[in-house]
């Protein structure tokens, strides 16, 4: 027999992937009595379950885990904590004063109220439609993501010859996997002029079994009615159009798209969170509150993360700061002074977009970044007021496929709570 | 099922469905065929989803005539067949003062064909429609006009003919006509198909793109042909742009134009282009009708980006040369209804592009006319349900009858399409209709399922579950659209036949 839910919680996580778990458990350590995670599919863990490579934790664990192991860890805790979960649970909406309605097909149509809520929902992946991709719609097209569950979790294979659009990382890691499965991988294409996703996973998927990598390359046309039977490639100029002469025509029958992935804010919309055009994810504060008072958002939801060690440590902030709000610890938003990060040279988005100097009384705030592009040489990552220099930190590289972090300390609590902005900027060290 | 028909149905669109279901009324034998692995798959499958109210067809055309006829219909077949249908009006839109005047002809034309025609300011338009282009100078109302979701409307049409006794058969092609006396070639008696003959003492010509060759195997109008033009469309996602209203802008000599366009789907509509092409299988997108469907979206709705857009797909119009005898002007655009006086036992449509979709009613009324004027007996069956019930649609309900549908059958409470949020419950109804959903596309069409933002990426692989455990077959042998198009290639850990 299920235990009766109640109809109140003081935090209801949606969503269990490495984000959600991690918000669950900081918060049920922080003093939230009720905590509830809803979860759409079967298991909790999230995308986790379909990542059997290697790779994670090195950062938290000092330990190269499999995904599934890596979740592990988190669901034990879930479960020692006495978190309640509810599998198999779609969440419908969400409203401004916190209201959730899901359904589920064991769960029934269900009616909650959440003190606070945290948002961990993850990512999508991009599809042929967002990067226009022409030709006509056979089967074989798939994000590599939908391959990954049916390789990993469900023991088939789409399709014998491959070839995989886009250089992010779970293309690369399928583009291995494939390979041991004995499919063949014809091609990986990148349309930019640099890799979109870890070197790591360059060296280790793709030089390591002599899978071509070919930058500056895209899709011209996918071609087969019924399903792929060959993909035509172009080389692209600066301005992504195709250069004449340079098709290629490739025999196969699937082609993976690893283009990318967009946080999943259908549910945040719908609450009224309001989202950052750059990010695609909700505006945070350093505590991972969003615009609306009590709803909190963490890990691939609010801006796409390349480590999940780093999806974590996030959900832990999120959930800390979500049974703080819960209990009236903390004051809403506007209440409390902020400072707005903001993006300097050679940076495309900072997280979060507010940071309360309170908070440096308490705790470090990790400040997260992307670059615009490749700056292949030793970096500094500068926080800047105006012509105040606040920290700084060496970086040896900056690459867009690989997130910077700098931290701002309790040693910094003076300078930030005069700051007018935390501008960040990334430059060579010249 | 038997081999001999009193009628013969080519084609499963929306003309040959519904022709289907106004003929299963009557005390006969039917036999519908569809060369696809399900019915919509031509030109049905892939248009504007617009009932026009019928402004801007030639005077004196058949268009003209069975637009008008065939709009009015709408709302009793939309209340008996149970599809979404809403009748919410449809605008031309005046971008700057130099479109102004041309909506002045476009009214005349309008009250001359006995259409009603609004003209409204600028200032309104933009009221009705916050994000038009705000240069909007004025626009043209039309109030009959609507949006429909053509598939639900085909397949609602379809099901119902086969409650009302009729036969359906997929993927069977029509090969040729089989006559009394094979050297006169003057009465027709059947016709041969990929899966064997079929007799029958009519048969009606609703093969859409492939009319043209249908009716040349009869040795009926030789010089008609059809030219295919593709329109390229982009769907874009509710949760971005909310657009109420369908919105065309100033027609130019060859088009409607690029419209803009909700949809009774809820995710907002743009296109098409016309591009004539040779190949009737060919539905490829293409880099240069996107820009074009994009920079015309644009004219209408200038605050539109790339980021909105969650789907890109073409249609074909079946566009044939017929010329019009009713106009007053030189037409050759016309559709065709008709029983040719060359051979016995055809009923010959073609040419049925826009507004076909809106005229297919008033078509298929016109076609049981001219069987009783052919002095075809048509007894009514007492037994005729004109009533296809709908069946539940889980995102469409309050939540009080989304409570009362998952305690009732728990697989509505289960979410496989987080987009559109479709449940297992419709997935397996679909399977179980009338006309039993056996590919991943026919539950898309009945569902709408895999349609929106993640573009199917994470209902495919559950839907492949749902469909190989509901018919017992493995899940290798499921697939997109029809044989040759599976999804998956062997289990993993087997080795590869070469």
């Amino acid at each position: 027999m299920r235990k009766q839910l109640k109809s109140n919680y003081e935090v209801v996580v949606i969503g269990s992937g490495p984000g959600g778990l991690a918000a669950a458990i900081a918060a049920k350590k922080a003093g939230a009595d009720d905590v509830l995670i809803i979860e759409r599919d079967l298991e909790l863990g999230g995308i986790l379950l379909q990542c059997i490579h290697n790779g994670f934790g090195m950062e938290i664990f000092g330990e190269d885990l499999p995904g599934p192991s890596y979740a592990q860890h988190y669901i034990n805790a879930v479960q020692a904590l006495g978190i309640e979960t509810l599998l198999d649970t779609m969440v419908l909406d969400i409203t401004r004063d916190r209201r959730i309605y899901a359904t589920g097909a064991r769960s029934g149509y269900l009616d909650l109220q959440a003190a606070a809520i945290v948002l961990a929902m993850g990512c999508r992946e991009r599809t042929r439609a967002q990067i226009q991709l022409p030709g006509p719609r056979p089967a074989g097209v798939y994000t590599a993501g939908t391959a990954q569950r049916w390789v990993n979790v469900e023991g088939y294979m789409p399709g014998e010859r491959f070839v995989i659009l886009g250089s992010g990382d779970i293309g690369m890691i399928m583009a291995r996997r494939i390979t041991f499965e004995g499919g063949k991988v014809e091609r990986v294409l990148e349309i930019l002029p640099y890799l979109s996703g870890l070197n790591r996973n360059y060296v280790q998927c793709l030089q390591d079994f002599d899978i071509p990598l070919q930058l500056r390359h895209t899709v011209k046309r996918i071609i087969g009615n019924d399903r792929v039977e060959a993909i035509e490639i172009a080389q692209v100029d600066e301005h992504w159009n195709y250069i004449a002469g340079s098709e290629e025509l490739i025999p196969a029958d699937t082609l993976l798209l690893s283009v990318g992935l967009i946080p999943e804010n259908e549910l945040s919309k719908q609450a009224g969170v309001q989202l950052d055009p750059l990010t695609a994810g909700p505006i945070v504060t350093d505590g991972f509150q969003t615009n609306v008072p009590g709803i909190f958002a963490a890990g691939n939801v609010v801006h796409v993360y390349d480590l999940v060690d780093w999806v974590t440590k996030a959900g832990l902030v999120a959930g800390r700061h979500a049974a703080q709000y819960a209990q009236q610890l903390t004051h809403q938003v506007g209440e409390r002074k902020y400072v707005p990060t903001a993006s300097g040279k050679n940076v495309r988005y900072v997280v979060p977009h507010q940071v309360a100097p309170e908070s440096l009384t308490e705790d470090t705030i990790t400040l997260q970044l992307r670059v615009t592009h490749p700056l292949e040489e030793p970096v500094r990552v500068l926080v800047h007021d105006g012509e105040n220099l606040i920290t700084r930190k060496l970086k040896r590289y900056a690459r867009p496929g690989e997130m910077l972090e700098i931290p701002l300390r309790g040693r910094d609590y003076d300078a930030v709570r005069k700051a007018q902005e935390l501008r960040v900027s990334v430059v060579p060290k010249g | 099922m038997p081999s001999e028909y009193d009628i013969i149905i080519i084609g499963a669109g929306i003309v040959g469905s519904l022709t289907a279901r106004f003929l299963s009324r009557y005390d006969l034998d039917i036999l519908l065929i569809e060369k696809e692995s399900d019915v919509c798959a031509g030109a049905t499958g892939g248009n504007s989803a617009l009932i026009h109210g019928g402004y801007d067809a030639v005077p004196g055309s058949l268009k003209a005539e069975t637009n008008v006829r065939g709009n009015a219909m709408w709302d009793q077949l939309s209340a008996e067949l149970q599809f979404p249908f809403d009748r919410r009006g449809t605008y031309v839109v005046a971008i700057g003062e130099e479109e102004f005047p041309r909506l002045a002809e476009l009214h005349q034309r309008g009250e001359e064909s006995g259409v009603p025609v609004e003209t409204i300011s600028g200032a309104e338009m933009r009221r009705r429609e916050p994000r038009i282009n705000p240069e909007t100078s004025g626009a043209l109302y039309c109030p009959s006009g609507g949006i429909c979701d053509p598939w639900a409307a085909t397949i609602a049409a379809a099901e119902n003919a086969v409650q009302n006794g009729v036969a359906l058969r997929l993927q069977t092609q029509f090969r040729d006509f089989i006559w009394a006396d094979e050297t006169k070639r003057e009465q027709i008696v059947g016709i041969q198909t990929t899966q064997g003959d079929f007799y029958a003492r009519w048969v009606v010509n609703a093969a859409g793109l492939y009319a043209d060759e249908v009716m040349h195997r009869a040795g009926v109008r030789p010089e008609f042909t059809i030219t295919p033009r593709r329109g390229e469309y982009y769907v874009l996602d509710r949760a971005d742009v909310e657009i109420n209203n369908v919105l065309f802008p100033v027609p130019t000599e060859i088009s409607k134009g690029i419209l803009v366009t909700a949809t009774t789907h809820g995710n907002p509509l743009v296109g098409p282009n016309a591009q004539e092409i040779d190949d009737k299988r060919n539905v490829d997108v293409t880099p240069a009708g996107m820009a074009e469907i994009w920079q015309g979206a644009q004219k209408l709705i200038p605050s539109l980006t790339r980021r909105n857009i969650v789907a890109v797909f073409a249609g074909l119009r079946p566009g044939g040369n017929a010329p019009c005898l009713g106009c007053d002007v030189e037409y050759n655009k016309d559709f065709i209804i008709e029983i040719p006086t060359e051979v016995h036992g055809l009923v010959n449509l073609g040419g049925i592009e826009s507004p076909g979709l809106t005229a297919a009613p008033a078509i298929a009324e016109r076609v049981v006319e001219l069987l009783r004027s052919a002095g075809e007996e048509l007894t009514v069956k007492s037994t005729w349900n004109p009533i296809r019930p709908a069946r539940p649609v889980f995102r469409h309900l309050s939540p009080q009858e989304q409570a009362t549908l998952v305690a009732a059958d728990p697989r509505y409470g289960r979410v496989i399409c987080r987009c559109e949020n479709v449940t297992e419950g419709e997935i397996v109804a679909a399977i179980h209709a009338p006309i039993p959903a056996v590919t991943y596309d026919a539950i898309k069409r009945r569902t709408w399922l895999g349609t929106g933002r993640c573009l199917g990426a994470f209902d495919t692989p559950r839907v492949i579950e749902i469909l190989a455990r509901e018919l017992g077959k493995d899940p290798l042998e499921i697939s997109k659209k029809n044989g040759g198009s599976e999804f998956l290639t062997r289990k993993t850990k087997e080795v590869r036949h070469a």
